[in-house]
């Protein structure tokens, strides 16, 4: 058994208890590396099947090729697919792209404010019709109990406070120095009334076994990720206006690894990419309370 | 034994210690002489300090990293990640936390192993034993002791050997074995990553040197095979007719055609394949893996029970257990409170029975007298479930005797099993499972069976007081489903008293006898598929429990008649006026029809 074997088992072993404790559950895809080996290891679990709905929160600013892949494989995968939106903010150029808000405050509405409602079924929400072969409105169903997420603990400094799961209020707000404890295989998968948790089976996992794994199970990504010969790709996938690529002539997943492994980025931040993160000191962090991923 | 190879991947440590004897300095130290801290940053604290004139310390070297952005090193509230030569190493929980010992638990449960800190002009302490002791409790096998501030005893031989032989006296009293014991100066540096020259009579490893000579967790591939069960899947949605149990093995392994029974049911059945996506097909799951398989015969198996095999040791199943139970809730755990206990995937409700010995640091073997365990204590109490678990003894595996407490949606607490009690049960259910075991199954799966005759088998106890109308009111309900075409019998008590009983009736006061009897009756027509309906005068809990040992437990529905309960039974349903029979049928009616019982539904 190798060391990927052992994260493999074990965020199987989440995701199956994500399942057998939850009713109304939900994974957050957001297209990227990190929640479509979250994606692969569900159909790993359940043994090809994705008995849940995947969620994405479309900012209408994410770069086409993620759509199309999306939707690609949604059919092939027969996903059970739900996007959602803010529409009034976007409809309202209420965004950072339209000039009218900052980066952090964007982000706030047209990511966390658009999830808060999806999970909440409060906004309107999107499903993909295998017989029709299109996205119709889904009528507003059940408040999802349970969201999986595919964050790291390497990512960024607040996620590793994170527990595999963790309850968050009716307003998503996560209380960072009240967690219960969290020990051996046992999590806390009890939660109060109008409240939700959050499972988090790839806390254990690095950018490097991320990439190792996609690479040894030739798991289907966005081609965004790698270079076509110009030198550059991107280490980290968002909105066009706030997302930037690196530096890098690495063409494939087994590439990736390599550079990974000689510690080119060793002192670059993975979101360094990634705008936002910038703004306001620990705009990660600030997002994060409130209630995003 | 296999080890889990974990070379590329991170190590995680976890520092203990009691308050000051020096866990910030010894780590802080390891950072600074590893060379895993940013260029500059050692200095910038120092004269950050000199200019406060306040002295330095390597605490406040951590507090600075918290907010550094570099990646070489991470440090937040939670874990320190670093690099040496030889691997990445997570240091969970950056120490001075107040909520120590809450995120020690969580941290320590998650380490491959421990540094325990002790301070060598203080010596041993309370924290450094509860801290001992509660690595004990949690499984870590791998614990250095580093006797630090040997500077502070001119590096004097003689107390480290008292040191290291007072605490390896109380480690081996709660049945631990420390890896070795350094001694080391976080301040100066002694043996922390280089070998220190004042102390020439020590020959053992540095703090570093023992972090990268740390094996990985062994796995437990050989010994029994236990699974808990997480699920039975049948994806029949998606076109999969498969019937797949999943779960994680936690010791031993299985193949493909071992004889597998689930505890504490007992049924039994041949495993036919283990199932995997997009890798090779498997012939055997050890310890670590996460399967599913697929089973020869039908049985009905859930999540919750355990899977073993049919040879070799046998985990025990029983409703109270003796246990060392930690308390990490900020209201303490009392008697006369409910809690859910989760065992495996097992879940169910919980009681403390009594605490029989609160762990004191101070005296090991003292008796306390006491009505309820306050935060971060240890005690040895004995719990009673509400129905029986399956589990193992933590001397025999750890990973099947390991529980923990849920109090008001958040875990409270955790424990391992020392012992299984007896109960009330017991006698029976050890027939019960032997009888499980043996049976010789029908030809026919039962999901046949139960379509041919479009129902659920189930079992309705009608009970309560002398002379109420409980007799009409089951024959009635008999005569309604019987006219809906349902396969359904009336069984009186005393149909078997006279019978079945004809040996032991009157025979003294073998009301036990009477109701296993009645019980294993009762399964056999359940087994062929049917709907019976029982009645007996005054059933208690205790009766009920007993039934429930021989009869699967989800298919039971017990309905008292009359205005008032006169045992400590719950019943699933009250009939209060009784006299009404048309009534009180309708009810029972609504009542099975809100459980989803009687009717046949393919899942
Ligand atoms: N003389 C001496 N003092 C030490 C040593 N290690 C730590 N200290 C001091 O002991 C105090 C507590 O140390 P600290 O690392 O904060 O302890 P913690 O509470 O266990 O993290 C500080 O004032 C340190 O400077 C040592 O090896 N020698």
């Amino acid at each position: 058994m190798n060391h990927l074997d052992i994260l493999e088992n074990k965020s199987v072993y989440i995701l199956r208890e994500a399942y057998a404790n939850f009713k109304n559950l939900g994974m957050l895809w957001s297209i990227g590396k990190d929640s479509t080996v979250l994606l692969w290891l569900a159909r790993k679990a359940f043994f090809g099947h994705v008995p849940f709905t995947l969620i994405h929160i479309d900012t209408s600013y994410k770069i086409p090729e993620m759509i199309e892949y999306r939707d690609k494989i949604t059919r092939e995968w027969h996903l059970n697919m739900v996007y959602g939106k803010n529409e009034t903010a976007i409809g309202s150029g209420n965004s950072y792209p339209a000039g009218k808000t900052d980066r952090i405050t964007c982000c706030g509405l047209l990511k966390t404010q658009a999830l808060k409602e999806v999970l909440s079924a409060e906004g309107v929400r999107y499903r993909f019709d295998h017989g029709k072969g299109k996205y119709v409105q889904d009528p507003n169903g059940d408040p999802f109990t349970g969201i999986i997420a595919g964050i790291r603990a390497d990512e960024e400094g607040s996620r590793s406070k994170e527990r595999y799961f963790s309850s968050r209020d009716k307003e998503n707000a996560w209380d960072i120095g009240e967690q219960p404890p969290e020990f051996w295989n046992y999590y806390n998968t009890d939660f109060p009334p109008g409240a939700h948790l959050r499972i988090h089976p790839l806390l254990d996992w690095t950018e490097l076994n991320v990439w190792e794994y996609i690479d040894r199970e030739k798991i289907p990504t966005v081609s965004l990720y790698y270079s076509k010969g110009g030198g550059k790709r991107y280490r980290s996938l968002g909105c066009y206006p706030c997302t930037f690529p690196v530096e890098s002539d690495a063409k494939d997943p087994a590439e990736i690894v390599e550079e990974l492994r000689t510690g080119k980025f060793s002192n670059i931040a993975e979101r360094s990419g990634r705008a936002q993160d910038r703004e306001d000191g620990g705009g990660l962090e600030t997002l994060r309370r409130e209630g995003y991923m | 034994m296999e080890l889990a190879v974990k070379d590329r991947d991170t190590f995680s440590v976890v520092f203990t210690g009691h308050v000051d004897h020096g866990k910030s300095t010894v780590l802080g130290r390891l950072l600074a002489d590893s060379g895993a801290l940013p260029q500059g940053k050692l200095e910038s604290v120092r004269e950050t300090c000199r200019l406060n004139s306040r002295p330095f310390e390597y605490a406040f070297l951590i507090d600075a990293l918290k907010d550094e952005q570099s990646q070489g090193i991470t440090i937040d509230s939670a874990r320190v990640f670093f690099k040496t030569k030889k691997r990445d190493y997570i240091v969970i929980d950056a120490p001075g936390h107040v909520e120590f010992i809450r995120n020690m638990v969580t941290g320590a449960s998650r380490a491959d192993a421990a540094f325990l800190v002790i301070d060598a002009l203080e010596g041993v302490r309370e924290n450094s034993k509860r801290h001992g002791y509660l690595l004990g409790v949690l499984g870590i096998k791998t614990i250095v002791v580093i006797v630090n501030k040997m500077d502070l005893v001119s590096f004097d031989r003689s107390r480290f050997e008292a040191v290291k032989s007072e605490f390896s006296g109380f480690l081996d009293k709660v049945g631990l074995v420390p890896v070795s014991f350094i001694p080391a100066s976080g301040l100066m540096g002694d043996n922390v990553t280089v070998r220190s020259e004042k102390t020439p009579w020590y020959g053992g490893r540095t703090v570093l040197e023992s972090l990268d000579g740390f094996d990985g967790i062994p796995v437990l591939t050989e010994g029994p095979f236990r699974m808990p069960v997480q699920d039975v899947y049948k994806f029949t949605k998606f076109g999969d007719s498969r019937r797949i149990v999943a779960g994680r093995v936690v010791s031993g392994s299985v193949k493909a055609g071992d004889e597998i029974v689930f505890l504490p049911s007992g049924k039994c059945a041949r495993l036919k394949s283990i199932e995997t996506f997009n890798s090779a097909p498997k012939l055997e799951a050890s310890a670590g893996d996460s399967p599913g398989f697929t089973l020869a015969e039908e049985i009905y198996v859930k999540r919750g029970e355990i899977a073993v095999k049919k040879e070799g040791p046998r985990p025990n199943v029983t409703s109270r257990l003796r246990a060392s139970v930690f308390w990490l809730s900020e209201s303490p755990m009392v008697k006369d409170k409910e809690y859910t206990l989760k065992l495996g995937t097992a879940r169910g409700s919980a009681v403390l029975e009594s605490i029989d010995k609160i762990f004191d640091p101070e005296d090991l073997d003292k008796d306390t007298g006491e009505n309820s365990l306050l935060r971060n204590k240890v005690g040895e109490c004995v719990i009673k479930l509400k129905r029986p678990m399956s589990f193992d003894i933590v001397s025999d595996i750890r990973e099947t005797s390991r529980f923990v407490l849920v109090s008001d949606n958040n875990i409270a607490g955790g424990g391992i099993i020392l012992e299984p009690l007896k109960d009330k049960q017991s006698w029976s259910r050890d027939k019960v499972i032997q009888r499980d075991i043996k049976w010789e199954k029908s030809a026919i799966p039962y999901r046949l069976r139960h379509r041919r005759y479009g129902q659920k088998p189930w079992l309705i106890v009608v009970t309560g007081e002398k002379d109420a109308a409980r007799k009409t009111i089951a024959k009635k309900l008999e005569e309604d489903l019987f006219s809906e075409g349902k396969i359904v019998y009336f069984l009186g008590m005393v149909n078997v008293l006279y019978g079945v009983d004809a040996d032991i009736k009157g025979a003294g006061n073998d009301k036990e006898e009477h109701i296993r009897r009645l019980a294993e009756v009762s399964h056999i027509m359940i087994d062929a598929g049917m709907i019976l309906i029982v009645t007996a005068i005054e059933f208690s809990r205790e009766d009920i429990d007993l039934i429930r040992t021989s009869v699967e437990s989800d298919n039971i529905t017990v309905i008292w008649v009359g205005n008032k309960v006169t045992t400590d039974i719950e019943p699933d349903l009250v009939i209060e006026r009784p006299e009404d029979v048309e009534n009180s049928v309708g009810k029972i009616r609504r009542h099975l029809a809100e459980k989803n019982a009687l009717e046949y539904d393919e899942e």
